[in-house]
């Protein structure tokens, strides 16, 4: 297992609401993986940084990772 | 170059210097979208002295723009918010010359109206346009400082011509529904504001060529849990 670290912004923060900031997943876990096992609709997820740079649904976790996942965000 | 009115930037000369100040009194700036955004970038850079100010939107104010846009009134409901901003800017700052558009950008009018900008502002309110917006100001060669908000929510980058911008940010523009979370969300003044204020930040760091900016990196705030985030897109 691995530990990563999980911010979920505006409304996806819904989807855990009461959750530790660190959570526990097995290695080769991918963030496809992660969104799925936490229940967040793919259509939602627009943005995913991981220690601070852009990745894809397709990067493969690591010990300690920080995990940002962002909805679409336009209004003004 | 034009020479600014000194008393009036009296308390900028600690952090402009004068050069600077005339910098910005020659600039010219084109602010597309005049609501939550638009409304507090235009009273910012009207009050900084940016010189000339090139103003877009083809709405009219109604009452559900009263919570958050600065530029909106009870009496001015049902008014051009082109009009209102422009009278906005002759009021506080009768040195700035303003240009407003009573019209929505597109291919055919864009050269005219921001083609003379030194940059562009995207006060938007949907996605879908967003993307014109940058294909307009791309194709003028002029760079574009961008916010978008929703509820609590805001973000902030700054787009190069030849940079990938939004498709970095939102994907393929096929991909998106036109609007993002703030049809769940709504928007609320203190994050409009705060949204503007960035942008207006950028765009005087873009003019005076100071600091770092947003180019290729994109800004997030959440202010829920009090996160200002500056996030590498490339």
């Amino acid at each position: 297992m691995i530990s990563i670290d999980l911010n979920l912004f505006a409304t996806l923060r819904a989807f855990l609401p009461d959750a530790p900031k660190t959570m526990t997943v097995s290695q080769g876990t991918c963030v496809m993986d992660l969104v799925t096992t936490i229940g967040i609709p793919e259509e939602d997820v627009k943005l995913i940084f991981i220690n601070g740079k852009r990745e894809l649904l397709s990067y493969v976790l690591k010990d300690n990772d920080r995990v940002g996942i962002f909805p679409p965000v336009g209004g003004g | 170059m034009k020479t600014p009115v000194l008393s009036r930037y009296a308390r900028n000369f600690q952090s402009i210097s004068l050069e600077e100040q005339e910098s910005l009194a020659s600039a010219r700036v084109c602010v597309v979208g005049l609501g939550g955004l638009g409304g507090g970038v235009v009273e910012m850079l009207t009050r900084i002295g940016v010189g000339t100010l090139d103003l877009v939107d083809g709405d009219c104010f109604d009452e559900t723009n009263l919570n958050r846009q600065l530029l909106s009134s009870e009496k001015d409901l049902g008014v051009p918010k082109a009009q209102v901003a422009r009278e906005r800017v002759v009021a506080i700052n009768s040195t700035v010359n303003v240009n407003a558009f009573n019209a929505f950008l597109n291919r055919e009018n864009a050269q005219e109206i921001m083609g003379n900008a030194q940059v562009v502002v995207d006060c938007l309110d949907s996605i879908a346009h967003r993307f014109l917006l940058q294909e307009l100001a791309q194709t003028q060669n002029i760079p574009l400082v961008s916010g978008a908000i929703a509820g609590t929510a805001g973000q902030v980058t700054v787009i190069y011509p030849g940079d990938l911008g939004f498709q970095l940010i939102y994907g393929d523009s096929d991909d998106n529904k036109g609007s993002g979370i703030e049809q769940q969300l709504g928007n609320l003044a203190h994050c409009a504001l705060l949204v503007a204020s960035l942008q207006s930040s950028e765009v005087i760091k873009v003019l005076l060529g100071w600091g770092e900016i947003l180019r290729n990196r994109l800004l997030i705030c959440d202010l829920m849990t009090n996160s200002f985030e500056v996030m590498q897109l490339v």
